[in-house]
Parts: structure tokens; sequence; C-alpha cells
């Protein structure tokens, strides 16, 4: 037995260190003073000071946070709504495609993806005539066309770890199925709109491949800012950058899995068929 | 009970997002295909009009060139084989390191594995662009990887990492891996351990059972792992333009210069054809024979 416990603290250590000591990496060089990246002279806030003063930078940022808010939330709304005709809703003709459709962006490449919305961009502009070939409102449309299945597959998790019985209730008192929706299914879902809204945010906010086609020139978000800043090498600034980005995202993941849990333990009732743990 | 009666509320939920993403995703594939049979154009959108009117007839502008030259170019065909190979090794790479760090956060002490679970899907929602960027650094000739090899005398000059082939697999498999460890862990989690147990009990060495017990029963997910592994590293770009060199052009990075350089979407939309279906073949036919099995 000693040697299998040998083997899983090297994996977990192991396996661990691979994943963390990258970002631990960028996060303390980012408070060097020295101006080449991997030499350490003493402690300093210089590149988060610089940060400040770059009006690129500000502007690429606000623009991805005001992205990803809209985005996130039109993915939750939409999201929320698949989730719950999958898990809730009638079996009525419509439900094996919306499966389907929600399965297509985890299986197929993200470049496809941005391809694809691109052309039915264009197509939309000589259709009617109106330039939004590019810009923030496709960006729009794209991030919460990515975030949709993402929201769609915690809110159904959700709906089927929980019990029906509340909604029955409702409907045999007389609530008519939307204001079942309204009062009580929405309200046992809060933890996982919460945590479906968060994770569609940093998909949004990480997002490079979809807004490399869609952004055009006026639409710089914070990644593409990113990208093509790496592209020309290393520098201690995106270290400050990315260590603002990676400590967004984290909060934003952990907040959401701990909301998603505690919630989950207060809140609502034991699930049926909920499995081990 | 079966749900709430379909009334139009409930309706409403089912078709708004699958009105979406017929939108988003059904009808663009379908402009992605045709445009695979569309003509290059100097204009923009740099296609022929689909319809053109010459001498009087109506003509409809299709043609199999940019699919033809796509499948008979062997330039596309090397992208392609390059892709084929690095996204085959970041897949088996994911499953030899995920599996062991999946398997052990599955055994770990029940209080503890939601602090391990955390752990590992942290990376997978952090910023992809940062964690590739930090292995740029990692993997400079002066970064900490190299002096690593020094010191430990596995090498006796740098290695040259960054902008080659085996820097895009290491970082492949660094931003991979959280994509294969969350289903292998969610399968490995509810293996029971009663078999594992029985199978100590009637005596098998751990490697036995491990390989006749455990291996078989978590074969599903480690194949649903590496899928959602191997697909989306098919088409990866970025890593392979922030981190290889110029020599070895993957299929991904093919496609983005026909369609961002030559701006030649038709050629672009003919790669993206071909590759989904070079992709897709397999996995539909092995889909077909599974069921034909089944029903046999």
């Amino acid at each position: 037995m000693a040697a299998g416990a040998r083997w899983r603290s090297f994996s977990l250590a192991g396996g661990f260190a691979f994943l963390y000591v990258p970002i631990l990496w960028i996060i303390v060089y980012s408070f060097s003073a020295a101006t080449v990246v991997g030499v350490w002279k003493g402690f300093s806030w210089r590149w988060y000071a610089g940060l400040l003063d770059n009006e690129d930078f500000r502007l690429a940022a606000e623009r991805s946070l005001l992205l990803a808010v809209v985005a996130a939330t039109l993915a939750t709304a939409l999201g929320t709504l698949a989730g719950y005709a999958l898990a809730r809703g009638p079996r009525v003709v419509g439900r094996r495609p919306l499966a389907v459709l929600l399965g297509v962006p985890l299986f197929v490449p993200e470049i496809l993806v941005g391809f694809s919305l691109l052309l039915l961009f264009v197509a939309l502009e000589s259709v009617l005539g109106v330039p939004v070939g590019k810009g923030l409102v496709p960006l729009v449309a794209a991030h919460a066309t990515l975030g949709l299945p993402v929201v769609a597959s915690v809110v159904y998790a959700r709906l089927a770890g929980t019990d029906r019985h509340y909604e029955e209730a409702a409907l045999d008192l007389g609530a008519r199925p939307p204001r079942v929706f309204l009062t009580v299914t929405l309200p046992l879902l809060r933890p996982a709109l919460a945590s479906g809204w968060m994770l569609a945010f940093t998909l949004s906010f990480d997002d490079v491949v979809t807004s490399s086609f869609l952004a055009g020139p006026s639409a710089t978000t914070l990644p593409l800012f990113v990208y093509s800043s790496i592209r020309i090498g290393v520098t201690p600034e995106i270290n400050a950058v990315g260590t603002l980005i990676v400590v967004t995202v984290a909060a934003c993941v952990v907040i959401a899995m701990l909301r998603g849990r505690l919630a989950a333990q207060a809140r609502l009732p034991p699930a049926r068929d909920a499995g081990p743990q | 009970m079966i749900g709430p009666r379909p009334g139009r509320g409930t309706r409403l939920a089912l078709w708004l997002p699958l009105g979406w993403l017929v939108a988003t995703i059904a009808v663009p594939t379908g402009l992605v295909l045709l445009l695979a049979f569309r003509r290059l154009a100097d204009r923009i959108p740099p296609v022929e009009p689909l319809w053109s009117q010459a001498a009087g007839h109506g003509r409809l502008n299709l043609s199999l060139e940019s699919i033809v030259a796509v499948a008979t170019d062997p330039l596309y065909a090397a992208a392609f084989g390059h892709a084929l190979a690095n996204a085959l090794a970041t897949t088996l790479l994911c499953v030899l390191i995920g599996y062991p760090l999946a398997y052990a956060i599955a055994l770990a002490p029940a209080r503890r594995r939601p602090f391990y679970l955390l752990l590992a899907v942290v990376p997978f929602w952090t910023s992809f662009l940062m964690r590739t960027y930090a292995w740029m650094g990692l993997l400079r000739d002066s970064g900490p990887v190299n002096s690593l090899l020094l010191a430990l005398h596995l090498a006796d000059r740098p290695v040259h990492l960054l902008y080659s082939p085996a820097g895009v697999l290491i970082v492949m498999v660094y931003s991979y891996l959280p994509f294969f460890l969350l289903p292998m862990y969610a399968v490995l989690e509810r293996l029971p351990r009663e078999v594992l147990e029985a199978a100590a009990d009637l005596g098998a060495r751990p490697f036995y059972a491990f390989r006749t017990v455990t291996l078989p029963l978590s074969l599903r997910g480690l194949l649903a792992g590496a899928v959602l592994v191997f697909i989306p590293a098919m088409g990866e770009y970025i890593i392979p333009d922030l981190v290889g060199n110029t020599q070895t052009i993957l299929i991904g990075g093919v496609l983005w210069n026909e369609f961002f350089q030559n701006r030649d979407w038709p050629t672009a939309a003919a790669i993206a054809l071909l590759t989904t279906l070079t992709i897709a073949l397999p996995f539909a036919a092995g889909a077909l024979l599974r069921r034909r099995l089944r029903a046999a």
C-alpha cells in the first residue's frame, strides 16, 4: 500500500507543479524591478504603475470588461432557457437539435467558430446593408455563443440534480408554467446562474481566436492587445498585465465554484440521485 | 411526471436558444460550406457574387477549384500531417500525465478532493494566452527550463525549445491537460471501490488489478477526454504561432494565413471543410461500427 500512496503523492505533486509553476512564474517576475524578465532585482510596482499610463491598455481593458459583462449576461439568459428546456421542457420537436447544436462549440476547433461567424456577419452586412461585419456587436454575439453551452450545461446539471417537487407543487396549486419558472425554478437555480455567468465571463474575457476574426481595427480587446504584444517578445509589462488577468479570472472561477458548492449545501434539498459526493 | 404542459412559455424556452444557435452555428457552418465552392475575386468580400448576369443568362458561380487545390497541393497535406502528429502526440501525453493525476485525485480522501478538483479546474479557465506566454519565458535559451536541464547535466548547452516543435508540444500538453483531466476524473471518481477491493482480496497485484479492472472500466472516460483534447488541438493556431517556428506550420496556421494574409477566403473555407471531414470521418465511422456491432 505504501507504494500506492507514493505514486499518488508523486502524481499530485508533479501534476499540480506542472500546472501552477508557469502561472506563479509570471506573477513573481511581474514584481521584479529588472527590465529583463527572469532576473530578480528587488520588489517593485513599476510595471503596474506603467500600465496605468498606457492608454492602449486601458482602452482595451475597459472594452474587454464591457464586452465580457454583456456577452456573459446574454449567454446566461439564453443558456438558462436552453438548460431548462433540456432538463424540464416537454419532449417536443427541437430538443435534439438543441442538444446537438450545444455540443458543437465543444467539438469543433475554435478557429472554425470564429471563421464561420465572420462569414455570417459579412453576409448580414450585404443583406441588410448595415455595416455590422466587425466590431463590438459581432463580438458580443460571438462571445455569447461561446458561453451559451457552458451556462446551459451548468444549469442542466443543477436542474437534473434538483427535485421537481417544488415545481410540481406550484403547478398543482394552479400557477402557470412561466410563473413557476420565474418564481420557483429561477430562485432554485441562483447558484448555477452565478457560476454559469462567471464562466461565460472568463470565456469572453480570455478569447483570442474568435475575436481575431470579428474585432476589426476599432475593437481591440485586451487579449488581442496582449497577443500582438507578446508576438514581439516577453516583457515585464506583459507579466503585469498577465498577473492582473490571471488574478481576475482565477478569482471569478474560485468564487463561481465556491458559491455553487456552498449555496448547494445551504439551500437546496438533497438531490434524488446525486452520485458519490 | 413528464414536466410542465407544453405551453407558450416552455416552447419559448426551447425555441429562443435554438433559434440563436441555428443563427450562430448552423447557418455560419452552411456559409463555410458554400464558400468552399465559390471563386476568389478582387472585391470586398473577396469572392465572386453567387449569381451573375452575363449575356442575358443568369449564372450560378460555383466551382471545385479551391477544394481540388487544397486536396492536391502537397503543402496543405504536409501542414495537415504536422497538425495531426502534433495533436496525436499532445493527446497521448495528456493521457499519460492526466490519467495518474485524475486517479490520484479520485483516490484522495473525500474531504480533500474538492480542493484538488478546484486546483485542477482553475488553470482550465485561467487565461489561455497568459499560460502560453508564461512558457515563452520558461522555455527561452536562458530560461529556467534550460537552467534546470544544465544543472541536472541533462544537456551541456542550452536546448532550443522556444520556437521549436518540441516547445509547441510542451505548451500544447500544458494547455490541453485540463480538458482531459476533468472528464477522466468524473469517470474515475465514480468507479465502484468494491470492485477494486474484490480484486485485491482475490490476490491481484495492484498493477494487475489496475490493468484488468480499473483501466477497462474507465476506458470510456479516457476516450471522451482524448477526443476533447484531440479535436481542438487539431485546429490550434495560437500556440504554434507564438512558440513554434516558421518551418513547421500547422493546418490551423495555414487557414489563418490564407484568410488574413492572402485574403483567399474560398481556400480558407476549403481547408476548414476538408480538415473537419478528415477529423470527423473516423469518429462517424467508429460510432456507426459500434451501433452495428451492438445491433448484431
